[in-house]
């Protein structure tokens, strides 16, 4: 069978189910960094405090074998319940949120407003020299916001990184 | 539940007990002081007293291969648990069941760099199948089953369990016995599904130029798995070679066994695995040190890979069918399905195929002259086999030449009897892990092959060795050299035998004899016999000096980054093409 050197390199968002224990987070960045992944974004939180279940989301890339190795090794992880791979198996829907300042007054204030209600951003912290812009949606849609609010007085972004769930009634 | 309060030390014996533990090896400190308080007032649990923490672990990987139980291993905070990391490494590598035990600072004192706190946890993760620092004592009959649980299913690995001196010291009446524990995740499987066998067994009926490749996981899915193999082998005719972890899964005298396969396998293995047609992988990992390069492996066949792990499977090579599940489990539905259809291979081409493995077998590769007083490591190594054999001896490795030649010459009729360092090529593995598997089967003969180098990396054990009065066999192929990097300096870094050689080495005889063992030393050919029968007779530790040919090189060798058809057979051949740069930088 074909070799993965002659693979081409794909990006995926993988939803691992994790018991919420000490150093699991860890064990899940271990892992990606010594075997030689990427991480291109990663989130994690609990979603399940009853059964203190968390989720972790991580966007990752490489060639179709590596991500096949990819999720076998999370799902050999001991505190790993569940890997999905939300790339391949169905639709999916992904949302990131980001937190965007802007500085600046005059001519420069006014376009960014503009913008972000052509995006629509919300305003959730104002001065008379700045806007603090909270936005969801698709992480390329963030891309572009952030790219045209750097001519007008950009000065800081925060973002969460992608989280990400199937379409359709199925949980994961 | 009992009403009883426990120590949390007294609670940790109890959880060691009723998972029938009866020994285990370690070191105290200051962290663990409440568990050896424990320990010295009960009498189901032997503790061993090791010299250094490292020999603890490959004592208990030792203990857990010949066995196929759980090694258990108790070390302090910080340092201890500092150098058990290497043993922990290896266990991992090889896939071998431990369960290591490591003291922590009181848990108000986690953080703060107190003394002899060190991050265990953190530092052993990469290095553990998993861990658990125990931060509360009710969770800590839990966290022990669970431990022990992990440490011996799917995949076996270790476990590090950290106990801070404040939950060891702390009180509780809350029990729970193993029984009572389930895991909350992880649950590996290990039946595969039907169709895949189905799937396995057709694919397999088709096949003209077959062969099994069988490896470590036939040996930890147990005794009865290595039956089944050698009855699928059997039935079906085939040849089957193994892995360095796989030897004793197949019968190593059976006509059908081709030995050994790999870098240092046997021409014949090597050769039919490149040319098959169908590979049938049980309980093996396709290693770099087995494939040679990739793109030149085994090119046209059709691979089967059974792995209790799916992260082993399509990891260094791509395969047709690969099947999760338990080796022996797997080997039982085969055959299974294989008798229900009344499968037959074809008969012609099987003999075909046969008549082709022979005459690559007639090379005879392994062969060497042993001409006049100056004894050759493979002679020495022969004999020892020869003369052992039918005492049925356990056989412990270091690491380099002298454990691939008795991979090579020693004939492993049932599994469990074979203790070598794999994965991680752990040198000083080999004393301690011979001492864990003596102390599991006293009245066996028990023989550490060694090299002069790798014996003193852990030499200290011989200290332990003496006080339990183990009666280890050491035999010491003794070159006066790093043999492997030296041949390796030969072959690939034209001769500058940079730092490999063996200064200053100590008198194996006085050193013998000052750890209160006794020190045979044979430097003619024709005194070897009777020294290694005086060394079996000996019913006390034994370190043997076997005086040999210092630049003997190990053969058969497939070069690094060359294919399985490339391979040198004894000193005559030459590197056939210079080793290309991404040769050298593969080890």
């Amino acid at each position: 069978m074909a070799n993965h050197k002659d693979q081409e390199i794909e990006a995926r968002t993988i939803a691992v189910l994790v018991d919420n224990e000490p150093g699991v987070l860890a064990r899940v960045i271990g892992l990606f960094s010594g075997r030689g992944y990427n991480i291109e974004s990663l989130t994690v939180s609990e979603v399940d405090p009853r059964q203190r279940f968390s989720r972790i989301t991580v966007v990752t890339s490489g060639t179709p074998q590596i991500l096949e190795q990819i999720k076998a090794q999370l799902d050999r992880l001991v505190p790993v319940h569940r890997v999905s791979d939300l790339t391949m198996d169905g639709a999916s829907v992904e949302r990131e949120l980001a937190l965007v300042k802007v500085a600046g007054s005059g001519d420069k204030r006014v376009e960014s407003l503009r913008i972000a209600d052509i995006f629509r951003a919300r305003v959730v912290d104002s001065s008379h020299d700045h806007f603090v812009f909270e936005m969801t949606g698709k992480s390329e849609k963030l891309d572009v916001f952030i790219d045209l609010m750097q001519p007008l007085g950009l000065v800081d972004v925060s973002r969460t990184g992608v989280v990400a769930i199937s379409r359709g009634p199925q949980g994961l | 539940m009992s009403a009883e309060q426990k120590t949390g030390a007294e609670m940790l014996i109890r959880t060691l007990k009723d998972q029938g533990v009866d020994v285990i090896f370690g070191y105290p400190g200051g962290a663990v002081l409440p568990i050896y308080d424990a320990l010295f007032q009960q009498n189901d649990i032997q503790h061993i007293l090791v010299r250094q923490e490292g020999g603890a672990v490959h004592a208990a990987e030792g203990y857990a291969r010949s066995t196929g139980k759980v090694g258990v291993v108790l070390v302090t905070s910080g340092p201890g648990a500092t150098n058990a990391v290497t043993g922990l490494t290896d266990a991992l590598m090889d896939s071998i069941p431990v369960v290591c035990l490591t003291g922590q600072v009181p848990t108000h004192l986690i953080g703060n760099d107190a003394f002899q706190e060190a991050d265990t946890t953190g530092i052993t993760r990469p290095c553990t199948k998993h861990n658990y620092l125990v931060k509360d004592i009710i969770d800590l009959p839990r966290i022990m089953h669970e431990a022990f649980y992990v440490a011996r299913s799917g995949r076996p690995g270790p476990v590090v369990v950290d106990l801070p001196k404040d939950v060891l010291q702390g009180k509780s009446d809350h029990y729970v016995a193993p029984e009572e524990v389930t895991h909350r995740s992880y649950r590996p499987q290990t039946k595969a599904e039907d169709h895949k066998i189905a799937e396995a067994v057709e694919m397999i009926a088709q096949a003209k130029r077959p062969i099994v490749y069988a490896g470590g996981g036939v040996i930890n899915a147990g005794p009865k798995a290595c039956e089944l193999l050698t009855r699928f082998v059997r039935t079906l005719g085939v040849p089957c070679t193994n892995t360095l972890m796989g030897l004793g899964a197949y019968p190593g005298s059976d006509p059908q066994f081709l030995g050994m396969l790999g870098m240092h396998g046997t021409y014949e293995a090597n050769l039919a695995m490149y040319n098959c047609d169908v590979m049938i992988n049980i309980g093996a990992r396709f290693d770099d040190r087995v494939t040679g390069r990739l793109d030149e492996f085994s090119p046209r066949s059709k691979k089967i890979h059974v792995d209790i792990d799916a992260s082993s499977i399509n990891k260094n090579v791509m395969v047709d069918l690969p099947i999760v599940g338990d080796a022996g489990s797997v080997l039982e539905d085969l055959l299974a399905a294989w008798q229900a259809r009344k499968l037959e291979l074809d008969q012609k081409a099987l003999k075909a195929w046969w008549q082709k493995i022979e005459e690559w077998r007639a090379r005879d590769c392994l062969k060497f002259e042993q001409k006049g007083q100056e004894i050759k490591p493979q002679h020495a190594i022969k004999r020892l086999y020869e003369l052992t054999k039918d005492r049925n001896p356990y056989i412990a490795t270091e690491v380099g030449q002298h454990q691939m030649w008795a991979a090579q010459y020693f004939k492993f009729e049932q599994p469990n009897h074979w203790m070598t360092s794999g994965g991680l090529g752990t040198m000083g593995y080999g004393m301690p892990a011979a001492m864990g598997v003596q102390r599991a089967h006293p009245d066996a003969l028990v023989i550490d092959v060694a090299g002069e180098a790798s014996i003193l990396m852990n030499i200290q054990e011989l200290s332990c060795i003496a006080q339990y009065n183990l009666p280890v066999k050491i035999f010491i192929v003794n070159n006066q050299w790093m043999g492997m990097v030296r041949q390796w300096q030969e072959l690939l870094h034209g001769g500058r035998y940079s730092e490999s050689y063996s200064a200053a080495l100590p008198d194996f005889v006085k050193l013998a004899e000052s750890f209160h063992a006794v020190g045979i030393r044979c430097e003619k050919a024709d005194e070897l016999d009777d020294k290694i029968m005086e060394m079996i007779d000996t019913p006390k530790p034994v370190v043997f000096d076997c005086l040999v040919t210092k630049d003997e090189n190990c053969f058969p060798m497939i070069p690094s980054g060359a294919a399985h058809y490339e391979m040198l057979l004894g000193p005559d051949d030459k590197v056939g093409k210079p080793i290309s740069e991404e040769g050298m930088v593969l080890v």
